[in-house]
């Protein structure tokens, strides 16, 4: 077998692996078991597969091995034990595996996914823990990958996780087909975790991006594999759409010397345009539905910056809007904050000022709310109190690159304090915004 | 004889490509529609973004616009537009005023994500 045969089989079982291992799990209701069930189906499909070419039906042949090769082991350990329900192992796979594979009841499959999701964003794991959990168990990352996306070490990672399943199977989880009001709590946990997931790989700082570019791409994979189950939820399809969007800017956003590249500063060419047409499509489609929430009003915002080929021809009125609906729904002064860069676009840094000024005591510890006052008071020319934002601002940072973009703007303030007509700095300063 | 070649595939297994793979695909088809360029025979070329990006609009009257791609097995694909248009309202308008000349069935709305036109004279 080739490497490239061996590249192709694994994208398959990838594929599969939400499908399969959320039946396994439903047959099993203990995750370990699922999870070994999945491995060994994939040990004999990496076998069987070069041979007899891929079934027609990739997560229903892992899903019926699975199930007999745990069935015999189980048989192997504890002659005594009774089989579950009234399954039959079959020693002889590779003639049985079609005829039964086809039997499989396909209509159990949402929720199978959906419940292995739940399972992973449990309300009583802390956020990483979630995370983590979902990369193994659903997107089937190895401990090391999801230790490198996360920078911690090997160990420290598969501690994680061994905790996340342990703290879940100690508070049991229902296995029964959810309702109709208990699966949309299931779907809006499982999206949030999606976008728990983008986050994680999104906030990386330049030197990290790389690295922690598979987390947004995985996110985005898991995002869609939602949208497929779950066609008609616009929320859903304004997640999509927001991290297509988002992530449509990744090879825009860092400098080649990993420092930070503004919105208004990026290079628009750059963007991914297929993700964008995406997201576009989306979050057009979500609209249709006139029941707006959070992720859509958020991916509107993401799209009126991607519909603007310049940043001239962001319609920053329509982004203040949808800032104040965000707020509406979802109120938070960090969204205060984001819909001040947009006030101070149409209506002034004033204006801008006047909005986040009550937030500080809210943001005292928030690097971007230094930096953002920063801004607002060096474009009123107020350039010592904006000097003292700014301090506060690098004080706060949590990465070299964010330290950097605001030392930008002190070097900018020191350069627009000199007399006018010392090398045309003032002049540069003031085109530069 | 015009023929149209509709590329079908597994989605999940498709959207599980790394770039890698998905580029090398994409170059080894290249070689073939560049053989067929070469010869004159190569008409538009398209793919499509994925399945969820569809809505599909059902020819009742009034006409019904559903989210998710058209899956009807008892009808069968009888054609295809293509169409430049501003946004999903725009194209949805456009399927509508066809969906008044041709009655029952549906139209499938699915943005392309890359069109090349070739080269077959009109």
């Amino acid at each position: 077998m080739s490497e490239t045969d061996t590249a192709w089989i694994e994208t398959a079982l990838t594929s599969a692996r939400p499908q399969a291992v959320g039946a396994l799990l439903r047959y099993f209701r203990d995750l370990d078991t699922a999870e070994e069930a999945f491995q060994n189906a994939c040990l004999r499909a990496l076998k069987t597969w070069p041979q007899n070419g891929p079934p027609r039906d990739p997560a229903a042949w892992l899903i019926m091995v699975g199930r007999n090769v745990a069935i015999d082991e189980v048989r192997r350990t504890r002659k005594q034990q009774p089989l579950p329900e009234d399954d039959q192992a079959i020693s002889d796979l590779d003639d049985a595996e079609g005829a039964l594979a086809d039997r499989l009841d396909g209509s159990h499959y949402r929720d199978d996914i959906l419940r292995l999701m739940f399972i992973c964003c449990h309300p009583q794991l802390p956020a990483t823990q979630q995370i983590a959990l979902a990369l193994r168990i659903v997107s089937g990352l190895t401990v090391k990958q999801i230790a490198r996306a996360f920078l911690v070490s090997d160990a420290a990672m598969e501690q994680r996780i061994t905790r996340a399943k342990a703290k879940v199977a100690e508070a049991g989880t229902p296995f029964e087909t959810p309702g109709a009001v208990e699966r949309s709590e299931r779907l809006a946990g499982v999206a949030a975790m999606i976008y728990l997931i983008f986050n994680e790989g999104y906030s990386a700082s330049g030197d990290t991006a790389e690295l922690r570019k598979p987390l947004c791409e995985e996110a985005i994979r898991l995002a869609r594999l939602l949208l497929r189950l779950f066609q008609s939820e616009p929320e859903i399809m304004g997640l999509t759409a927001l991290i297509l969007l988002q992530h449509a800017r990744s090879a825009a956003r860092f400098a080649a010397d990993g420092s930070l590249i503004l919105l208004d500063d990026q290079d628009r060419t750059l963007w991914n345009g297929t993700m964008i047409a995406e997201g576009l499509a989306l979050i057009d489609k979500a609209m249709r539905h006139r029941r707006s929430g959070p992720y859509q009003i958020q991916a509107a915002i993401a799209a009126l910056h991607a519909r603007a080929s310049t940043p001239d021809e962001t319609d920053w009125t329509q982004i203040d809007l949808l800032y104040g609906a965000l707020e509406l729904v979802q109120p938070s002064p960090v969204v205060t904050l984001n819909r001040a860069v947009a006030v101070s676009k149409v209506r002034g840094p004033q204006a801008a000022l006047d909005l986040i000024e009550p937030l500080a005591p809210k943001l005292a510890n928030y690097f971007h709310f230094y930096g953002v006052r920063g801004a607002f008071l060096m474009q009123l020319g107020r350039n010592d109190e904006a000097r003292i934002a700014f301090d506060r601002a690098i004080a706060l940072a949590n990465t070299s690159a964010e330290a950097a973009h605001i030392r930008m703007h002190i070097d900018r303030l020191i350069r627009d304090s000199q007399p006018k007509g010392a090398n045309g700095g003032a002049r540069q300063g003031a085109k530069a915004k | 004889m015009l023929y149209a070649i509709l590329c079908y595939h597994d989605e999940d297994f498709v959207g599980s490509w790394s770039k890698d793979q998905d580029e090398a695909v994409m170059k080894k088809l290249a070689v073939v529609q560049e053989k067929l360029t070469s010869q004159g025979r190569l008409g538009p070329v398209a793919r499509l973004l994925p399945t969820t990006a569809a809505a599909t609009l059902r020819k009742e009257d009034p006409p019904l616009v559903l989210d998710g791609p058209y899956a009807e097995t008892k009808e069968q694909l009888l054609g295809f537009y293509i169409v430049d248009c501003k946004n999903l309202d725009d194209a949805l308008d456009v399927a509508r005023d066809l969906g008044a000349a041709n009655p029952g069935g549906a139209y499938e709305v699915r943005p392309v994500g890359v069109f090349r036109p070739g080269g077959i004279p009109a």
